[in-house]
């Protein structure tokens, strides 16, 4: 395969790809030049199709879901349904100025998008049963800050001043991450020998000295803790608040809610759950729903439902922590949830957390023999091995991720949970078909043989891609961040 | 609909390739006490009946009045071409591209994405997005905090409101100590500047144009805010790049902006696109993704993710930012559209923009009772002192199909009779006159 020049590499003087034509206004005098910058921006000039031809050809060399499976655990990588970036695109959504309804007479020149913004609240509140949500959060990190800036507020309002945010080693690296942006020190809970948060290391880090305690549930290793009321219960019992980490949010659809499980504060990630595509690395969106005693804290501005059955911005909230987005969250991306979660309706979700656990199961039970499973049990929607046998036969889990590339499959997440040594996490989603897995399953099989008989075949790959394995050691230590002019 | 593709006869399958009943039995360990109390949800809708509901609340929103609101997110126009290519669903079903060799596409696209936003904002190293504008601007903030290690953080007052109340919203729990400067005359006080510039200060912040338009040459100023050891932002408006001097020609450190009028839709504000340039020296602060270039081992030039040390997923709570999904897909449409206009069309832009305003200012400030503010020079947006109260005027101009402006009286005290007005390429000679015909009429 042939590789594709940079876009600077193309550049032709000369060429147009786009222009404005003619401008139809007298010209006035030009800006003072001590405004202006002295040279042109060196910005490629290529013609429309150059461009087209460009970005056409650099599309295709990735992988998506459209195109392969993409078991990147953690990340939930459903399909995309393809309807609602129709609906996203409708010109009434797309091209409305967000400052429109804060325009004195303005507010009906937004009904439809703050009914959308209503409607997505309520249906999340029942999804998780919490009590109000806050869509503004811009992704799911995002909306863990959010969530422990709330419970800073909330703490703050007591007057209780408490220093620490306790994560499991599990967690993901965001938890610790955010509770540490907004001011906090974490305290780490190890994970036992039985898959679980060990329970008397959490007892003796909660103190009164504990603001909350951050987990995921489903937890990383996919695994549903039965412990989890009593952890709550504990936390409460000590003045903490419970923070849900949403991330596996799938796997509970319609059969448990992180409201009735005892948790305070949640975050969900709409481009993981409800089906919002991933973007390459985002847009994503992170809202956060709380229980009563934190609506006050919200961000704003809120939207209401006024008694003529009409919607408005609601800034009146003085304890609001204030404003967290610009506006009223990743509109575009919410809206493309609120079509899914409407598509698919009750029934729908719960067979997506169903169908998404037994894939994630049925992978486990296929491929337990192949792999060690460092925690038997039965998982939810993402199963987590570790390639330690393989490794003694010095092929690790980035080699199997880049046999798996060559063989046209999106590699599992790899080396996280950072507890399981040689991590392969894989979470199928309920979109993929028994025959996808079937494939994916006989390939890993087919890994597996290979690092007994022949690694030397795991380790040289990728072979077929369009580059092999890169120096990212000299990718860090002699940074080449951007495109170097010769002029 | 749900997307599932398996029949009755996979489920059994597979069921018994787990060795369980049913698939209730997966969820034995969620105790019964636990289960969802209530999961009252509609009953699921057809792809059409949805679209058609959609559809209809769309209708209700009004995007067909002539937009003079500008304030930091601009109506410009879109060629079709970003549309097509980041349509892609090869783009855009993808994720994190943690894994070079199937992600190389998404990879050089970044790698020239952060090369276009260096050469637009005359700095050295850029980093994959961010979310907005306004997070973008905190995190250059916490980076001069750490690279200082002080806290003392100085703002212009021309900057967003909502951005300044975004940093003040993230910083609740933080020790910094903030200072304010007013604006004079449309521009930065250097006279209250150098007031509270001192040896304390980690930042000191401004935004170009700024809120009211008025553009400025910082370069005397950031000369002193580095005398004093402190680091300079700005926050600037990526159009106007095309011919405004640059924050690297003035010698800021971090730039930051939103990059929205890069060919990403208004879409009632967001997604949007944080982005952010910064010195050579300040690379390792900097948050979130960036993509570098390295080779295989055969040598061949291949693109990856780097300088991940300073990140959440191996640096935990010691991490430069807790950033992990960010913004690619709206970065990928601005690195189109800028690869579309191309030099010539990016100076066409800025100047069409420039250009109409000025028709604007001439044709607004022939109306009896109206003042149009030029102590400044402006871009593309620029301000008006009215008569009578701006939400009033405003109000009016709804009914007349105009979206005329943004009422500054919002954000700013004492200033119930201006109005900010932004007049971007799109709106024609002809929109300009029915808006000063009608506005005359209104007064």
């Amino acid at each position: 395969m042939i590789q594709i020049p940079l876009i600077f590499e193309q550049h032709k003087q000369g060429c147009r790809g786009f222009t404005y034509g003619p401008l139809d206004v007298p010209a006035a005098k030009s800006l003072d030049s001590k405004y202006c910058r002295a040279a042109d921006a060196r910005i490629p000039c290529l013609s429309e199709l150059s461009v087209v031809r460009h970005y056409t050809n650099l599309s295709r060399l990735n992988f998506s879901v459209d195109t392969n499976f993409y078991p990147l655990g953690s990340c939930t990588m459903k399909y995309n349904p393809k309807f609602t970036e129709r609906v996203a695109a409708l010109e009434g959504f797309a091209q409305l100025h967000p400052l429109l309804p804060q325009l004195a007479g303005g507010g009906m020149l937004a009904q439809g998008s703050l009914e959308v913004l209503y409607e997505t609240e309520k249906l999340l509140c029942e999804i998780t049963g919490m009590d109000a949500f806050t869509l503004q959060p811009l992704a799911g990190a995002h909306g863990e800050l959010t969530g422990v800036m709330l419970i800073a507020a909330y703490h703050k309002d007591k007057g209780s001043r408490r220093k620490y945010i306790i994560v499991p080693d599990s967690s993901h690296g965001t938890n610790p991450s955010s509770a540490a942006i907004a001011g906090y020190q974490v305290k780490v809970i190890p994970t036992g020998s039985d898959g679980y948060m060990d329970l008397e290391a959490y007892k003796k880090a909660l103190d009164s000295e504990v603001a909350a305690v951050m987990l995921t549930c489903p937890d990383t290793l996919g695994i549903f803790n039965p412990q989890i009321k009593q952890i709550a219960d504990l936390a409460h019992a000590a003045g903490a608040l419970m923070y849900y980490d949403g991330a596996n949010l799938n796997a509970l659809l319609g059969k448990a809610r992180p409201g009735d499980l005892g948790f305070d504060v949640v975050h969900i990630n709409l481009h993981k759950t409800f089906a919002t595509p991933h973007g390459g690395g985002g847009p994503g969106a992170g809202p956060v729903g709380v229980n009563k005693e934190l609506i006050e804290f919200l961000p704003i501005s809120r939207v209401i439902r006024r008694s003529d059955a009409t919607f408005a911005l609601d800034y009146n909230h003085p304890k609001s922590i204030g404003y967290i987005a610009p506006f009223y969250g990743n509109f575009g991306v919410i809206l493309k949830a609120y079509a899914y979660i409407l598509a698919l309706g009750k029934e729908g979700l719960i067979q997506a957390a169903e169908i998404a656990v037994l894939n994630a199961n049925y992978c486990q039970a296929r491929l337990k023999k192949y792999y060690e499973l460092p925690f038997e049990k039965t998982c939810m929607h993402e199963c987590v091995f570790s390639a330690s046998r393989q490794v003694k036969n010095g092929v690790h889990a980035l080699d199997i991720a880049k046999y798996l590339i060559d063989q046209g499959y999106h590699p599992p997440t790899i080396y996280f949970p950072l507890i399981v040594k040689e991590a392969l996490m894989i979470e199928p989603t309920e979109t993929e078909s028994k025959e996808t897995l079937d494939a994916f399953i006989e390939t890993m099989i087919r890994i597996a043989g290979l690092a007994e008989k022949e690694p030397s075949a795991v380790t040289a790959s990728p072979v077929h891609m369009p580059i092999k394995r890169l120096d990212e050691v000299r990718a860090a230590r002699q940074p080449d961040l951007r495109w170097k002019f010769q002029e | 609909m749900n997307y599932v593709a398996h029949t009755k006869e996979d489920i059994q399958q597979m069921l018994s390739a787990i060795g369980a009943k049913s698939i209730e039995e997966l969820f034995k360990d969620i105790p019964a006490s636990l289960r969802a109390k209530s999961f009252n949800l509609p009953p699921a809708k057809s792809e059409f009946a949805v679209t058609q509901a959609l559809s209809r609340l769309a209708d209700k929103n009004a995007t067909g009045l002539v937009n003079f609101v500008g304030a930091g997110f601009y109506d410009h126009f879109i060629p079709a071409a970003v549309d097509a290519l980041s349509s892609r669903s090869e783009f855009y079903t993808a994720y994190t591209p943690y894994q070079p060799e199937c992600s190389q596409g998404w990879l050089q696209a970044i790698y020239e994405y952060q090369s276009l936003i260096c050469e637009l904002t005359g700095l050295d190293v850029s980093n994959a997005s961010l979310y907005d504008g306004g997070t973008a601007l905190f995190e250059a903030m916490m980076m001069a905090l750490r690279h200082t290690g002080r806290n003392k953080v100085i703002l212009d007052s021309g900057i967003n409101l909502i951005y300044r109340t975004m940093l003040y919203t993230y910083s609740s729990n933080l020790s910094i100590e903030f200072v304010e400067i007013p604006v004079v005359h449309g521009q930065s006080s250097r006279e209250e500047l150098y007031k509270y510039l001192d040896e304390r200060t980690a930042a000191v912040i401004f935004q170009n144009p700024n809120f009211f338009g008025a553009v400025d040459d910082h370069s005397d100023m950031v000369e002193k805010v580095h005398q004093c050891g402190a680091l300079a932002i700005a926050s600037v408006y990526p159009v106007s790049l095309g011919i405004l001097k640059t924050p690297g020609e003035m010698g800021f450190d971090i730039a930051t902006g939103e990059g929205q009028s890069l060919g990403i839709p208004l879409s009632f504000g967001g997604p949007y696109l944080g982005f952010m340039a910064a010195r050579t020296a300040l690379a390792r602060q900097m948050p979130g993704r960036i993509v570098g270039a390295t080779v295989d081992s055969d040598g061949k030039r291949g693109f990856v993710l780097t300088l991940q040390t300073r990140e959440q997923h191996i640096r935990r709570e010691k991490a430069t930012s807790n950033i992990c999904s960010n913004e690619a897909l709206c970065a990928l449409r601005a690195a189109i559209f800028v690869s579309l206009l191309g030099r010539q069309g990016l100076i066409e832009l800025a100047e069409h923009n420039y250009q109409k305003a000025e028709f604007a200012k001439e044709t607004l400030s022939r109306i009896p009772g109206v003042q149009v503010k030029r102590s400044s020079p402006t871009f593309n947006e620029f301000t008006i002192l009215l008569p009578r109260h701006a939400n009033e005027v405003v109000h009016r101009m709804i009914e007349k199909g105009f979206a005329c402006g943004f009422p500054l009286g919002r954000f700013y005290k004492g200033m119930d009779n201006y109005l900010l007005i932004a007049v971007t390429e799109k709106r024609t000679k002809e929109e300009i006159r029915r808006l000063a015909d009608s506005l005359e009429a209104v007064l």
